[in-house]
């Protein structure tokens, strides 16, 4: 008989050997993982235990099919295989036997590098998945191979170090023997201990079998035949429907007007309160959205009322101007004295509205709270967190394992699915509507007001040249609200210049804020890159000669200057009415992008016709999806910097759906955007968010080359640009 | 609650649903075709692309009480048994999605390209598109997908 069994480590390893009554038990290498399978459909136990796990991270069969589970979210940029492929290499899998799905959310046991040395974490943000998981998979793929591997040095009775594996087969070359890892799942044995492999006990990278092809992604046919699942997909019997009204002062509080009348509404079940906006339950998701539409609120004012986000900028130029230090994130050498030795200081202020996240996929959860309040069930698309239970718990008052998070696809990510105020909220609901299970949704106009942003900022940069024109020193102040989101991205890590201060100087409107795909590198290295090639067309330099100085001290940056120069033809006239520009970018990988633009001098509209990217991402684990990265990331970044834009007034936010937020669409891509990657041997790096910070600083450079005139004012929208040229 | 009868992916569906439902509500929420997707409610996105009729609508846009039971409706789930539409063999050798969300609705939209032209030059195929958004900007590959399919679906002699 199947029932419900809390495992705890103290259980025999051994234990594992007699499986039955529906509890299938996972060895990690952290100990049993307490979480299975339970279930009380006999055919189903009877499925289950046909798979053999051989650790906490692989499930074989008997006929060689294998399920390989992946820690990290799923938000387009390819967790699902490269992830599982690094797992597969050290394990020797044969890949067409593999099927991949989402561990369960338990970071002691699938947590990769967490932020302080020593911890796990399962969080895909930062574009760090694969570079955090990369040892972990690594090593628990060695640890799988082992458990196959001792097992046949015991039923051959050989030494285990005779023994090989390849393509799902182990191997004793003496004496000529074969066997499945398939037909290895019935004489299965734990060994007592599984070997901590270390980085020179692993596979040598030149021996790779799938690091490094082109492998096609694990999830695509799910997503083009439409039955890949997202949360808002989900639907689950007697299910009910729940939104919110937010308003659009973000912290404004809520009084609900006509409760009676919403509450008479068809199909309206409760109005739930809550600090910033009002709940509503209802049937079905028509009814909840006509009754949200009815709601009569007085909201009261906010941290945020009377802020005009486009009129704050003089007041950013005032805080720049005044002579005290900000939080200091840099200081080489003595900025002072650069400034009073130089021969000649340039210096320029950039501006960067507020962008939206704009993932198409708008915010929602499903949660089922049981009927005692005990416990929830949770289907949701989230970047996981420090709590991979995601807030639940705390709102229902109940320990971690009570919850159980089932995830899905991310219909897009980019920084705002790593909040989780959309699925506290639901929680908040489902535990209203108990034990019926409810779906939160969010309009894309929710989605929009209630956004929370890349933050507006301000950046002023001054740079100091000697008399031959070489850069001497450095400065960069950011103005603007949320630390780090606008602080980051200042560090100039690959270019030699022996004075060097940054600083971040605060302020603070009530505007909801939030890591956006790249966070502060996407004004700063537009910041810096552009101020460079002022410099260089100041100094009547070609700013690829300005950077080559600059990156002396720095091959590996020197490397993907030089590759980009050559696949870009830099040194080749551009065809009349066009221009190149640069951009050179570090977040974790390091890359130079080039493009090439031509403008409309009557719309004011810019065009861009090509990009080329130069990338060192240390090791490539998929190199088309790497492409596909570069690709995303270039065009996120034109959109952001050609097109998009938050704008407040009075506290209030302007836009509210894709009217009115408009996103870069299909007629105003470039012909190509062309990526080569520049070889290497070393760890993997993050590659999600070091193509977007490219796109400005390249187009305002170009733009330049091309008019001598500077864009510095992010979005470069056509109105803009006709102001700038006719300046 | 009116009862209405829907004709989609060759089979026929009744639904008791209030008036001024949209057709993608009832899609996902009622029936269960969950492959097109909620982007934005207005028709801006295309995320919710389907077929009536072989023309590409907005599903968003569209209350139930427009259709008849006579009007084909084909979503994402009817395109092919299989998945092997040559549109979506195509989708997956370009490796075409990312996040993959407003897919459905792109695949939809370049069907009814191919089925109205043949061999669409490139500027045909991007002034097609270009009311479907992909925030992962995968329009390159859905541009190279396009064009693959066209070869495939209608080679020239």
């Amino acid at each position: 008989m199947a029932k419900d069994l809390t495992i705890t480590n103290k259980i025999n390893r051994r234990a594992f050997l007699k499986t039955s009554g529906g509890v299938t038990l996972f060895i990690g290498a952290s100990g049993v993982l307490p979480v299975l399978v339970s279930c009380q459909d006999d055919k189903k136990i009877r499925e289950q235990l046909k798979k053999v796990p051989v650790t906490a991270w692989v499930q074989l069969w008997e006929d060689g099919q294998m399920i390989i589970y992946n820690p990290a979210a799923e938000m387009g940029q390819g967790s699902m295989t490269s992830l599982p492929i690094i797992f597969a290499e050290e394990m020797d899998a044969d890949w067409s036997k593999v099927q991949v799905e989402f561990s369960p959310q338990e970071a002691d046991i699938y947590g990769g590098e967490g932020w302080a040395p020593g911890t796990k974490l399962m969080f895909t943000v930062g574009s760090r998945t694969t570079h955090s998981y990369y040892h972990v998979m690594r090593k628990a793929g060695a640890q799988a191979r082992y458990v196959l591997l001792n097992t046949a040095a015991n039923h051959w009775k050989v030494p285990i170090e005779e023994l090989s594996a390849a393509q799902s087969f182990v191997l004793h070359e003496k004496s000529g023997q074969k066997i499945s890892f398939g037909e290895l799942v019935p004489l299965l044995t734990m060994p007592t201990v599984l070997p901590d492999f270390t980085e020179d006990q692993l596979k040598n990278p030149k021996d790779f079998q799938l690091i490094g092809k082109n492998i096609p992604r694990t999830e695509i046919p799910a997503k083009v035949n439409g039955t890949a699942q997202f949360a808002i997909d989900v639907r689950l019997p007697d299910m009910v429907y729940g939104a919110l009204e937010r308003g659009k002062l973000h912290g404004a509080r809520p009084t609900l007007l006509n409760e009676s009348e919403i509450l008479a509404q068809a199909g309206v079940m409760r109005i739930v309160q809550f600090d910033y906006a009002i709940g509503l339950i209802a049937s079905t998701l028509k009814g909840v959205l006509d009754a949200k539409k009815l709601l009569k609120i007085d909201w009261s004012t906010a941290t945020s009322s009377g802020y005009h986000s486009q009129e704050i900028y003089s007041q950013y130029e005032a805080i720049a101007a005044k002579n005290q230090k900000g939080r200091v994130v840099t200081e080489i050498g003595n900025m002072g004295e650069a400034l009073r030795s130089a021969h000649k200081t340039y210096t320029a202020d950039f501006k960067n509205d507020y962008v939206y996240h704009a993932q198409i996929e708008p915010l929602n959860a499903v949660i089922q709270v049981s009927k005692d309040l005990q416990t929830a069930e949770v289907w949701v698309g989230s970047q996981q967190g420090g709590d991979t239970k995601l807030g639940i718990p705390g709102v229902l008052g109940v320990p971690p394992e009570n919850v159980n998070v089932h995830l899905h696809y991310l219909g897009g990510g980019f920084g705002r699915r790593s909040m989780t105020d959309f699925v506290v909220e639901c929680a908040v609901l489902a535990k209203e509507i108990a034990p019926l299970p409810l779906k939160l949704v969010w309009t894309r106009e929710d989605d929009v007001a209630y956004g929370a942003y890349r933050p507006l900022s301000l950046q002023r940069l001054k740079a100091t040249v000697d008399a031959n024109g070489q850069l001497t020193g450095f400065s960069h102040t950011v103005i603007g609200d949320g630390g780090n989101l606008v602080a980051g991205g200042v560090k100039n890590d690959h270019y030699d210049i022996p004075h060097q201060f940054a600083e971040w100087r605060e302020t603070n409107h009530g505007i909801r804020l939030k890591h956006w795909r790249s966070v502060g590198h996407g004004p700063n290295k537009f910041a810096i890159e552009s101020l460079l090639d002022t410099i260089a067309f100041d100094q009547r330099m070609d700013p690829i000669n300005l950077r080559r100085t600059l990156m002396a001290q720095s091959p590996k940056a020197l490397a993907t200057l030089e590759k980009a120069v050559a696949m870009s033809h830099w040194d080749a006239p551009s065809i009349e009415g066009r221009a190149k520009g640069v951009a050179f970018v570090d977040h974790g990988s390091i890359g130079t992008g080039i493009c090439e633009i031509s403008l409309d001098r009557n719309s004011g509209a810019i065009k861009v016709h090509h990009f080329w990217i130069a990338l060192d991402a240390g090791m490539i684990i998929q190199p088309n999806n790497v492409k596909a990265q570069m690709e995303g990331g270039i065009i996120m970044g034109m959109s952001s910097v050609l097109k998009e834009q938050i704008t407040i007034v009075d506290g209030q936010v302007q836009q509210s759906n894709f009217h009115d937020y408009s996103l870069l669409r299909m007629q105003e891509v470039p012909d190509s955007i062309e990526t080569a990657f520049i070889p290497s041997s070393e760890k993997p790096e993050g590659v999600g968010e070091t193509a977007t910070p490219m796109v400005a600083g390249a187009i305002a450079n170009a733009f330049l080359k091309l008019t001598g005139k500077h864009l510095r004012h992010l979005p470069f929208t056509p109105d803009r640009v006709l102001a700038v040229l006719n300046g | 609650m009116p009862k209405y009868t829907l004709n989609i992916n060759k089979t026929s569906y009744d639904v008791e649903v209030a008036a001024g439902t949209s057709l993608l509500w009832v899609l996902r929420e009622d029936l269960g075709l969950t492959g097109a997707k909620y982007g934005c409610g207005i028709g801006q996105c295309g995320a919710c692309t389907v077929h009536v009729d072989k023309q590409p609508i907005k599903a968003c846009l569209l209350p139930i009480e427009q259709f008849t039971a006579g009007q084909e409706i084909t979503t994402i789930e009817g395109l092919s048994e299989h998945g092997d539409h040559p549109v979506q063999k195509a989708w997956i050798e370009a490796q075409a999605p990312q996040c993959g969300y407003c897919h459905s609705g792109q695949i939809m939209q370049a069907v009814a390209l191919l089925e109205q032209k043949e061999h669409p030059t490139r500027d045909e195929i991007k002034a097609h598109m270009n009311g479907n958004l992909c925030r992962c900007g995968t329009y390159l590959r859905i541009l190279t997908a396009i064009e693959m399919a066209a070869k495939t679906k209608n080679p020239t002699s």
